[in-house]
């Protein structure tokens, strides 16, 4: 092993120059210029200031903005503190905190009635989580229809238009992005 | 179980089959140093590697040298990646102005050991740690490195069986720089900048402010993601730039890059069966392992599935629905993203644990007890089900030899495999390697239930080492033995709610993963070195035929008992017991 010491350093330092720096300088370089805004994070920017990332879920807890899942990550959507609750199926904390998460669903959401989507009342993976299904849409119209005073028919074609299906048809699941649609309301639909 | 959910498996298998022989030739070129259509390109990089490293292209090296140089090798990827972290506060690319105090001693010596050995085992969380430049010149070196190496080491042990009375494997830095020359770096370039077009950043900007629609601030971490994603699922490490991992959308943002990120997780390890077989002259044997792999990965990836999907009563009972519609997924969603939804999450999971990457588009720990029994599964084969790069083939020849072994056992005949008779020392280190490996799973998971300290201990908090645990009940049981599996399988992967930051955890997975990675490489590269001296027997009438679906139903058979076996009465313990309980509604 000894006479193979010197070659390991000098091949040690290398592979960290080549894979290091000049593998990611290389990528940073062409990600730059062929696809300057995902690289910089997909910001969002209205009025010459960003207001979040397409990527990035933000915690909503007005009555007239989608609110989207409950988030693991810090105190709610902290981009610093990424993760899940990391609760198991049987975690009485999990029982407790999704029992309280229903209760709330259900008062914030009179008109809704029955079992309450999945995603409306568990932790994402990612704390981050930019998206609600469209069941947890459909159900939270009619409160937001209500707090900006217009017809649920106006927010349930704002779903509509902002409803992305699976990719390729086939691959994930259906989803709406909570911060896009919440802008687009305010744009299109203003608050009272 | 959903038609769509069904198809996105069934496609993805078919997509790895696909890329299965046209990678696996083209590596079977590479490393025999024949011209690739890349050589126009790349040979002169290589060539100028070579020189700067002073290393003879031409010179060949015995097992012990071979073995020596990857020592070696490791050794100072350790050393340099220990210290980049303890002295991040001088480099550059360190908008965030990480220090020292980040990354303690035993922390430090964790993530070394962990990048070093492809476990990407992670006791820290990226966006709160490192600096940009740990994880470019320290984190993304390793992870192309320790890959490089696990294929050279498949590669060496291919050479056994290959060559006929040679005293000579290959040589390790050779291969070891053509893996990252020829595949690793032009895959990893490609694919990197496809995720950036999906939306994965790339930049070495501060951390963006944000003021957020209803006037709260939020900080939103930036740094070269996708550089380290590519290689991080190609290289089968797994270790996230951020805490979250996988299922971070600057890291995964659709389920198309999903999909890219599975793919490319097992395209090597599949492409090397067939590298297997065209190297050994005999494509059949490497199909063989091919579908001794896939038959202990489809049953996985459908009993995660379906276990996943099928949710948690508790959950029904709290007024959760739990069958999916066409507005929802269903299913236990917790710890799982509704971009990826139920199947994209379990079929991750499944392929994740099943080659030793360890990136996780979903929380594990979160699981149903028989979803995540699955990853605990897959990680107890010694990672076989086509696991790491490089790793997973070497690790199913092992588990071919003891076949073989048994079968001759049975029949009263020396055992021989690809001609190669199969003697003492082969089955020796084979042995040797899965006894290693399950003591370390076992004996430090059992050391972590009933650790208990005394006031001002400096390896863990006082009192149990249990008071680690996010869970109660079995569930705690299970994310301790995930914990020491992963190590010891080189994963990476964790039941996540473990606080394992603390110098117990981090020593005692560190040691884990060591013993994981160089208890089967050491052994292994002796059993090449004694089966490239052995002649080459043709095939008699009593040779047991190693390409026939008989041979697959006993190779596959062998891993899920001599493997996984020793290992049911934890199992028992843990996720088994969960299950029954958690149809009660019990909870704790």
């Amino acid at each position: 092993m000894r006479q193979q010491l010197i070659p390991a350093l000098r091949m040690t330092l290398v592979l960290t120059v080549a894979t290091g720096l000049v593998y990611p300088a290389l990528v940073t370089g062409l990600a730059q210029i062929l696809f300057r805004d995902q690289a910089n994070g997909s910001l969002i920017r209205k009025n010459g200031r960003a207001v979040g990332s397409s990527l990035i879920g933000q915690q909503f807890t007005r009555p007239e903005y989608f609110h989207p899942r409950p988030s693991a990550a810090g105190r709610g959507y902290d981009p610093l503190a990424s993760g899940g609750s990391n609760l198991g199926p049987t975690s009485s904390r999990l029982t407790v905190r999704v029992r309280e998460s229903v209760r709330r669903y259900r008062a914030e959401n009179p008109q809704f009635s029955g079992d309450v989507p999945p995603d409306a009342v568990l932790a994402s993976a990612s704390g981050l989580d930019p998206h609600i299904t469209p069941a947890n849409a459909e159900a939270q119209a009619p409160r937001v229809a209500k707090a900006r005073g217009v017809e649920p028919d106006r927010i349930r074609a704002l779903i509509h238009r902002h409803l992305e299906g699976r990719d390729l048809g086939l691959l994930g699941e259906p989803r709406i992005n909570v911060l896009v649609l919440n802008l687009a309301l305010d744009e299109t639909v203003g608050s009272r | 179980m959903t038609e769509t959910g069904f198809l996105q498996i069934a496609v993805y298998f078919l997509a790895i089959l696909l890329v299965t022989r046209p990678l696996g030739a083209f590596l079977a070129y590479v490393f025999a140093g024949r011209r690739t259509f890349l050589h126009p390109l790349l040979r002169p990089v290589e060539r100028l590697i070579y020189r700067l490293s002073g290393i003879r292209e031409d010179a060949e090296q015995r097992w012990t040298g071979y073995a020596g140089a990857l020592l070696a090798f490791s050794l100072f990827s350790f050393l340099v990646l220990y210290l980049l972290q303890r002295l991040q506060g001088w480099f550059p690319f360190n908008p965030q102005a990480f220090g020292a105090g980040n990354v303690t001693p035993d922390l430090a010596f964790n993530t070394a050991v962990s990048f070093m050995t492809n476990t990407d085992w992670q006791a820290y969380s990226g966006e709160a740690t490192l600096s940009y430049f740990v994880q470019m010149a320290g984190l993304t070196v390793q992870n192309f490195a320790s890959a490089a190496a696990g294929m050279a080491v498949a590669i060496a042990l291919i050479r056994g069986f290959a060559c006929e009375r040679a005293g000579a494997i290959g040589n390790f830095w050779v291969d070891l720089t053509r893996a990252t020359v020829y595949v690793l770096l032009p895959i990893s370039l490609v694919a990197a900048l496809f995720l950036c077009s999906q939306g994965v950043i790339q930049n070495w900007l501060p951390y963006a402010q944000v003021q957020t629609l209803e006037g709260g601030t939020q900080i939103i971490p930036q740094g070269p993601v996708a550089s380290q994603e590519a290689i991080k699922e190609l290289g089968t490490n797994g270790g996230g730039f951020f805490n979250a991992n996988s299922a971070h959308p600057y890291e995964n943002p659709t389920p198309l890059t999903n999909f890219v990120e599975m793919l490319l997780i097992f395209m090597i390890p599949a492409g090397l069966t067939y590298t297997f077989g065209k190297m050994v002259g005999d494509t059949r044997q490497g199909w063989a392992i091919f579908a001794a792999m896939s038959i202990l990965f489809l049953p996985g990836a459908f009993t995660a599935y379906i276990s996943e999907q099928s949710g948690n009563p508790i959950l029904a009972a709290s007024g959760v629905q739990q069958s999916p519609s066409n507005l929802h997924p269903g299913g236990n969603m917790e710890g799982k993203e509704v971009r990826f939804g139920i199947a994209a999450s379990a079929l991750f999971a499944t392929i994740t644990t099943g080659a030793s990457c360890g990136a996780v588009n979903s929380m594990h720990d979160s699981y149903t007890p028989i979803g995540g029994l699955v990853p605990i599964f897959n990680m107890l084969t010694n990672e076989v089900i086509f696991g790491g790069a490089g790793a997973g083939l070497y690790g199913m020849l092992l588990f071919a030899i003891l076949a073989v072994f048994i079968a001759g056992l049975m029949v009263g005949r020396t055992p021989e495999y690809i001609g190669k008779k199969i003697e003492g020392k082969e089955v020796k280190m084979a042995m040797l390697a899965l006894i290693a490996t399950a003591a370390s799973v076992l004996l430090f998971t059992g050391a972590s239930g009933v650790l208990d300290l005394a006031e001002g201990s400096y390896i863990n908090p006082p009192g149990p080492a249990t008071g680690n645990l996010n869970n109660q009940g079995p569930h705690g049981l299970s994310e301790i033995l995930y914990a020491y599996a992963s190590g010891t399988g080189n994963n990476g992967s964790a039941f996540a709610g473990l606080n394992a930051n603390t110098p117990w955890y981090n020593l005692t997975i560190g040691l884990a993963m060591l013993i994981g990675r160089f208890f089967i490489i050491v052994p292994l590269l002796a059993a090449a070195g004694s089966l490239a001296g052995k002649r080459r027997l043709p095939a008699s009438s009593g040779t047991l035929p190693t390409h026939g679906p008989l041979f697959v139903t006993l190779l596959a058979g062998t891993v899920v008992i001599v493997g996984a076996l020793a290992f049911f009465p934890a199992l028992s313990l843990g996720p088994i017991v969960e299950h029954f309980l958690m149809h009660e509604m019990r909870v704790f």
